[in-house]
């Protein structure tokens, strides 16, 4: 299964909240666990000027983007690693096509990748025949579902440890009341028998230092370690926002970017790879190839505005202190990136068209841009989106015109209070659901009781 | 409002000319008619010593947004000097501590409305206000999460703002009244109560700090 774009979200979403209250159950439980977490570990540190360092760091990159993907790829390629470039998905799922070609590849193993989720990776080597496996707990979880990623960090936070039982006595064989631990231990001896039959690994990267040519990985299972290691070939999926212009840049990014994903210091494993295995190291592939991803990213660099969103860290913490996204998970998005980053990635990444209504999907309440590590500012970027819906005559006439009357009345007060008057005196309860925009209101609410009179009304007779 | 700023010895006007802050315009993507909202607002306040609105929401656009919208020029720079939200007006200007004791006993609920929060910085003033009259203010876990109105996203996307507004409904601790200082958050919280049958009183922080003064 997999997702079909972001125009359906409101009816997605209407379903999601009317027929599986228990996913709103698991994800609030578990994006509040997240967010208490990133709250502790920002308040170990001086987490204000982290920010802004990171926001600089990333907004300097941004503007010498080439430079540093070319320096990126001179240091990857005297490394010995070899640097492809992926205009499209298209692009990227041929170089891999190609891969596989050239090593007769039957069965891969996957490392956690947003990316790859963007691209479509499984879909593509299952059609070329390949045996593809994701290593990640929770991506190995929603792969055995059929389902796609509910959240950046968290892919299965949607389901309950309860699911997970039943999938495992089913797949794996564990006894139905098995305990967490007990889940974890069935999933790991599933995954090694595949690590070591694996013939080639696929990864993303958290960041790419360009002086160094070095990517790196944060992890918390050690299964992106041996996916990087243990096959004979490694495809590393970078988008090109990714980048980062030094190693020592890397140390404070991946501490800041835990912190902020799951409260944790630094994550459990953190993978730094320049190239294949050296003549002198036991460990490593003998080939690695790093294929550096647009997808949609230029375009949105392009924008005026919204290119800030490339600072972003896939940190998710934005999704998890989120209202919106705590009602539903990701699914009713439509796409790969949810909650607040992926309403305000979307539009540039996919097209504004074909991202409506996301940058709706927001009552602007201004959570997200207090937990941001590298300062997007979202709630802007989600009225610029608006603005720009408006602009190119994608958002429903009723709504424009009737804002443009709105606008015209309140520079005529007679005019508004006698609007209001009129307003008071529709009989809502009635009629109210025939109406735009007061339908969608009366759909989910009670009536609001007028007052006889308006506020000036009472003013100009006297408050006693 | 007004029998609460008579009632400390301030002199209330209320131009008549006041309509629309613009908000609703700016916030669906619209800014030339938010704009013209915004003047018209400039002009109709020009000569107030102090514009306090009973509402977090409508200050944080006036004081927030109004720079970048109409421009920083005296105008504009002067009137963001002088807006603020009710709580806020009456802490850190008047510098209030008690208002009476009229709320003794009462439990109540304070929802942070998430522009007076988050744009004005709002936080502790009402909970002050509330409890120099006595009130006990409860501890709400999601006191500080949105209640799903958002203007018109109230009305594009119905269900999952009524889904925010039950969160805030179903977390509520065993209060007397909930109350915040934006008008919209309490139409949200007291249309969904009411659908829902919940019973809860939702008022307006003015209201509750007049019965903190009467009764």
């Amino acid at each position: 299964m997999s997702f079909s774009g972001p125009t359906n979200y409101r009816r997605e979403a209407a379903k999601a909240i009317r027929d599986k209250p228990e996913v709103r159950d698991s994800v609030t439980a578990a994006t509040r666990t997240f967010d208490a977490h990133r709250v502790h570990a920002w308040g170990q540190i001086d987490a204000d000027r982290w920010r802004d360092w990171a926001r600089d760091v990333k907004t300097h990159v941004l503007t010498h983007l080439d430079e540093y993907l070319e320096q990126a790829e001179r240091q990857l390629t005297s490394n010995g690693a070899r640097v492809h470039w992926a205009e499209s998905a298209d692009d990227a799922l041929t170089i891999l096509g190609e891969i596989v070609r050239e090593h007769g590849v039957k069965r891969v193993v996957k490392a956690k990748s947003m990316l790859s989720e963007e691209l479509g990776v499984n879909r593509h080597l299952e059609g070329l025949g390949v045996h593809v496996r994701e290593t990640d707990l929770g991506e190995y979880i929603i792969q055995l579902l059929d389902e796609p990623p509910s959240h950046i960090v968290g892919p299965a936070i949607h389901r309950s440890v309860d699911d997970c039982r039943k999938l495992f006595h089913e797949r794996l064989g564990t006894p139905l009341d098995a305990d967490p631990d007990e889940l974890a231990a069935a999933a790991r001896d599933a995954l090694r028998a595949e690590f070591l039959a694996a013939d080639l690994g696929i990864s993303g990267a958290n960041f790419l230092a360009a002086d160094s040519g070095t990517i790196a990985l944060i992890e918390n299972e050690g299964n992106i370690r041996l996916s990087t290691s243990l096959p004979r070939v490694h495809v590393a999926f970078v988008g090109i926002e990714k980048i980062v212009p030094r190693l020592e840049d890397v140390s404070a990014f991946l501490q800041l970017t835990s912190r902020a994903a799951t409260g944790q210091p630094i994550g459990n494993f953190v993978s730094l790879i320049q190239g294949p295995r050296r003549s002198d190291e036991v460990d490593g592939p003998e080939e690695v190839h790093v294929v550096l991803v647009d997808n949609g990213r230029t375009s949105l660099l392009a924008d005026e505005a919204a290119w800030e969103a490339l600072r972003c860290v896939r940190c998710g913490a934005c999704l998890n202190i989120c209202p919106v996204y705590r009602q539903t998970g990701g699914h009713p998005y439509g796409w790969t990136y949810s909650g607040p980053i992926g309403a305000i990635i979307a539009p540039g990444m996919l097209g504004l068209k074909e991202a409506l209504p996301l940058p709706h999907a927001s009552s602007l309440c201004g959570a997200c841009v207090d937990v941001c590590p590298v300062r997007i500012p979202i709630p802007e970027l989600l009225v610029h989106w608006r603005e720009k819906a408006v602009e190119q005559g994608l958002t429903p006439r009723v709504e424009t015109v009737g804002l443009k009357a709105y606008a015209k009345l309140a520079r005529r007060p007679g005019l508004f209070s006698a609007a209001g008057a009129v307003l008071r005196r529709v009989p809502l309860g009635l009629g109210g659901r025939a109406l735009p925009v007061l339908g969608g209101w009366m759909q989910e609410r009670s009536a609001p009781k007028s007052s006889e009179k308006s506020f000036l009304q009472m003013w100009k007779e006297g408050i006693e | 409002m007004v029998r609460l700023l008579r009632h400390l010895g301030i002199d209330v006007e209320v131009p008549e000319g006041q309509t629309c802050c613009g908000q609703p315009a700016y916030n669906s993507g619209q800014p030339e008619e938010a704009q013209s909202m915004a003047e018209h607002t400039l002009e109709v306040f020009a000569d107030a010593e102090y514009v306090v609105l009973p509402s977090g929401s409508c200050a944080g656009m006036m004081r927030c947004f109004y720079p970048g919208l109409v421009g920083s020029d005296a105008r504009v720079t002067s009137l963001v000097e002088r807006t603020y939200e009710l709580s806020q007006f009456l802490r850190t200007v008047l510098e209030i501590d008690s208002l009476g004791s009229g709320l003794q006993g009462r439990r109540v609920a304070y929802h942070h409305g998430c522009h007076a929060l988050r744009e004005l910085g709002v936080k502790d003033e009402p909970v002050a206000l509330l409890a120099g009259c006595g009130a006990e203010v409860v501890p709400w876990e999601a006191d500080e999460e949105c209640c799903g109105f958002g203007g018109l996203f109230s009305a594009k996307l119905p269900e999952v703002s009524a889904a925010m507004a039950d969160r805030k409904i179903d977390t509520l601790p065993d209060v007397d009244f909930v109350t915040s200082t934006d008008g919209g958050c309490l139409l949200q919280l007291t249309g969904r109560g009411q659908k829902r049958g919940t019973g809860t009183e939702f008022v307006h922080l003015a209201s509750a700090l007049w019965r903190g003064v009467t009764r």
